[in-house]
């Protein structure tokens, strides 16, 4: 590291707690909107740990982007700013202090395997109310909804059963109660 | 050419477009180069009737900052127009720098045709990729249909709230194709809409915060200048009414006079002792239009310990950024400061005036350490006495001062004062070596009667030497004052002071008879290395009409002071052999820190 009595530049701040959190943006949907966001948070040096987009309001052509990051209290506060900042944006929701929010991730989770580990695989499935949908004599795939440490013990339950590969959305998020964002 | 139709809109090419969009957004003055891509622009140009007049550059960086001069020096959003892929990217510092100071710029560039994009065509680059994150906003247009409004809107966003580059990358095909062109209208963007007024109950609670305060300071920046000028005014005004101490950055200077008792000079890591030591004291900071950055802040866990801090910014991102504040208010630097004078006035608010008696006996004895003192010679230029001097000599006409980047500029800063703003142009934010003839160039055209001078340094200015060609072309009397210390002076300075003197490749070697190097761009060369002969060599500097260049030879080891040094607070600043010693007007605390 760098000697701060060698730099012309103030050194770096002590570390701080990293807190995650999840920003709902609402952008226009137009042509490298995304390349905007995501050069934000490369450019800046922020953290994108989850990443979702989909237009969600077609007339309007109004995507949401869920992104999950981590920071301290004062880089969240610069990323919602800086987000906000950018044209196209139209809103910043921190999910994480805006109320109560539920927050889900689909996962599709493929699994290779005969005898004991096959209806063992199958039975934790049913546990974790994942759906087969696909299935052959030799493998499954699940699919599976809920949070995200959910998915994860599933993940790490169907690992000794043969797990060969996940596909996972990203976390999506919602306020719960009557109000939009 | 374009005939017609019914209702508001006309049938034109995109070409045409451009021309009668920029007429229609009061451009009178467009920087560029042209090349393959923007060539149906240019000959629209060429055929447009004298509405926009073209100035040719000799490169694209050179097109952005004079575009940059124009409009720091106007308050109008400074225009560009140059050719797709080298062209592009030549004008990528200008546009870094323009964002970096939040400078209005819309840059136009053109594009390989739509069906060529991302076929690595002959002089593609991926320009809305490229500029992405140096411009407040960027646009391809791939339909003839968007242009008029994209052209509009770029305006719109470059000038309004915390100003900054647009550019609009038109494709080669879109400005043959036809369409319809409409007139700008009262901009609506969905959902950009920046906020002016600050909020009425936090400057109500900023007002209660000054009059309680014992030790305020304002601290204001290139924000007020952004305003516009009414911002200046209304500064003027409360700190008149106040009667607190003012302090501003590198690209502040000019909001307030500083030839003004309440001045204390700027601040920052080469600001004044009595700036820098009134930011570390006082306790109530009042930053209006300034972003707390690192060439201000020093070590940010000492900065300013004992002060609440309100912040007024239009930009929210710019609040808690770096430094967190007490009182955020965000809005328009000129709304809030209006507020701010009604209601201090409304209320007839009353201040400490003891303790206000007593900041400014500490404050004058830090001025009483006349930080900014050197050592003067007979026998050499010292660079602080030739801009000195330069201010003397120029002093009640109408000046307009540029520069380049390094200790020219600080000393710039230092020892050229300003009481008008938008008479200082200077890069500030990315710092960008090259910047000051160019800039000068778009002054000057902006200008034509007033002083332009870039003062300039022998390394910064040969970066862009070549706009002296443009300069001479369209008979832009600008003067180059070149403090010719045959170093990067900045460079060695810090390697003097943090790298052993070892003085890796800071030498300017094999420079240009800069006088010789005047007269082959048909302009006048002026070389002064004695100091007695210096004020006959600036007066007849000024008396000439034309561009000129003047080689003002300097002590090659001048440092530049005061200085905060690296990763230091406010209080531990160093001062230059010729300021006043420690006396009682410093502190315990201070004998111990210098």
């Amino acid at each position: 590291m760098a000697n701060a009595s060698t730099s012309h530049y103030p050194a770096a701040p002590a570390a701080q707690g990293i807190e995650s959190h999840t920003l709902c943006v609402l952008v226009d949907n137009e042509p490298g909107v995304l390349a905007r966001v995501i050069g934000l948070f490369s450019g800046r040096g922020y953290n994108i740990d989850s990443l979702t987009v989909s237009e969600t309001e077609h007339e309007k052509h109004l995507s949401r982007i869920t992104i999950v990051t981590g920071g301290t209290p004062m880089v969240i506060e610069q990323i919602k700013n800086q987000l906000e900042r950018l044209v196209p944006i139209h809103r910043v929701v921190d999910m994480t202090v805006s109320g109560p929010a539920i927050q889900r991730e689909l996962a599709m989770v493929k699994v290779r395997g005969k005898g004991d580990n096959r209806v063992e695989a199958l039975r934790l499935a049913d546990a974790f109310r994942a759906r087969v949908i696909d299935a052959g004599t030799e493998s499954f795939v699940f699919e599976i909804t809920g949070a995200s440490d959910k998915i994860e013990s599933f993940i790490a339950l169907m690992l000794p059963l043969g797990l060969v590969e996940v596909s996972r959305t990203g976390i999506v998020a919602i306020q719960r109660g009557p109000d939009g964002m | 050419m374009s005939k017609e139709m019914t209702g508001a809109s006309k049938e034109m090419t995109g070409a045409e477009m451009v021309i009668e969009a920029l007429a229609d957004q009061g451009v009178e003055h467009i920087f560029g180069y042209p090349g393959g891509a923007v060539l149906p622009i240019y000959d629209a140009l060429f055929q447009q009737s004298n509405r926009l007049q073209h100035v040719l550059v000799r490169h694209e960086q050179g097109a952005v900052h004079a575009a940059e001069g124009y409009a720091r020096s106007t308050g109008k959003v400074g225009c560009v127009l140059v050719t797709s892929g080298p062209g592009a990217t030549n004008a990528v510092t200008g546009l870094t720098d323009a964002f970096c100071d939040s400078i209005p710029i819309v840059c136009i560039t053109g594009q390989v045709p739509t069906h060529l994009i991302g076929n690595d065509a002959f002089q593609e680059c991926d320009t809305v990729g490229i500029t992405r994150p140096c411009t407040k906003y960027n646009y391809l247009v791939k339909n003839i249909a968007d242009l008029p409004g994209v052209l509009h809107e770029a305006f719109h966003i470059a000038k309004s709230g915390r100003p900054g580059p647009v550019v609009v990358d038109i494709p080669k095909d879109i400005q043959f194709a036809k369409g319809a062109y409409s007139k700008p209208k009262e901009n609506a963007h969905k959902g950009y809409k920046p906020k002016l007024k600050g909020d009425h109950d936090r400057i109500k609670a900023a007002i209660e915060m000054m009059r309680h305060a014992k030790r305020p300071l304002f601290y204001t920046g290139g924000g007020i200048i952004n305003s516009g000028p009414e911002a200046s005014t209304l500064l003027r005004e409360l700190v008149k009414l106040t009667g607190f101490p003012i302090t501003s950055t590198l690209m502040g200077l000019g909001a307030f006079p500083a030839s003004d008792p309440k001045w204390l000079g700027m601040l920052g890591m080469h600001g004044t002792w009595e700036a820098n030591w009134a930011m570390h004291d006082c306790d109530l900071m009042i930053c209006i239009g300034a972003r707390f950055d690192d060439r201000i802040t020093g070590r940010l866990d000492a900065f300013a310990p004992h002060s609440r801090k309100i912040h007024v910014d239009i930009d929210p991102s710019s609040i808690n950024k770096n430094v967190k504040v007490d009182l955020p208010i965000i809005g328009d630097c000129a709304h809030v400061l209006e507020d701010m004078v009604q209601l201090w006035r409304a209320g007839s608010v009353t201040t400490d005036k003891k303790a206000l008696a007593d900041w400014w006996k500490q404050i004058d004895k830090w001025r009483a350490r006349k930080s900014l003192a050197y050592k003067n010679s007979k026998e050499i230029i010292k660079p602080q006495y030739a801009i000195q001097r330069l201010y003397e000599l120029t002093k009640g006409r109408e000046v307009y001062i540029t520069t380049e980047v390094g200790q020219h500029q600080m000393w710039a800063a230092q020892f050229f004062h300003f009481d008008e703003p938008n008479r200082w142009m200077t890069s500030g934010g990315l710092g960008t070596m090259g910047y000051g003839l160019p800039s000068a160039v778009g002054v000057q055209l902006a200008h034509p009667d007033a002083l332009v001078i870039d003062i300039a340094g022998e390394a910064s200015v040969q970066m862009t030497m070549q706009e002296m060609s443009t300069a001479v072309q369209y008979r832009l009397p600008i003067k180059i004052f070149i403090i010719n210390n045959q170093y990067m002076g900045m460079v060695r300075q810090w390697q003097e002071l943090l790298h052993g003197g070892r003085y890796a490749e800071s030498y300017s070697h094999s420079l240009p008879d800069f006088v010789k190097l005047a007269e082959a761009y048909q302009a006048v060369g002026i070389r002064c290395d004695k100091p007695g002969e210096l004020d006959a060599a600036i007066k007849e500097m000024i008396n000439i009409r034309k561009p000129v260049i003047f080689d003002c030879v300097v002590d090659p080891a001048e440092n530049c002071f005061p200085m905060i040094p690296s990763g230091r607070a406010h209080n531990e600043m160093l001062l230059g052999g010729a300021a006043e010693s420690i006396d009682e007007a410093i502190t315990e605390e201070g004998k111990v820190m210098v």
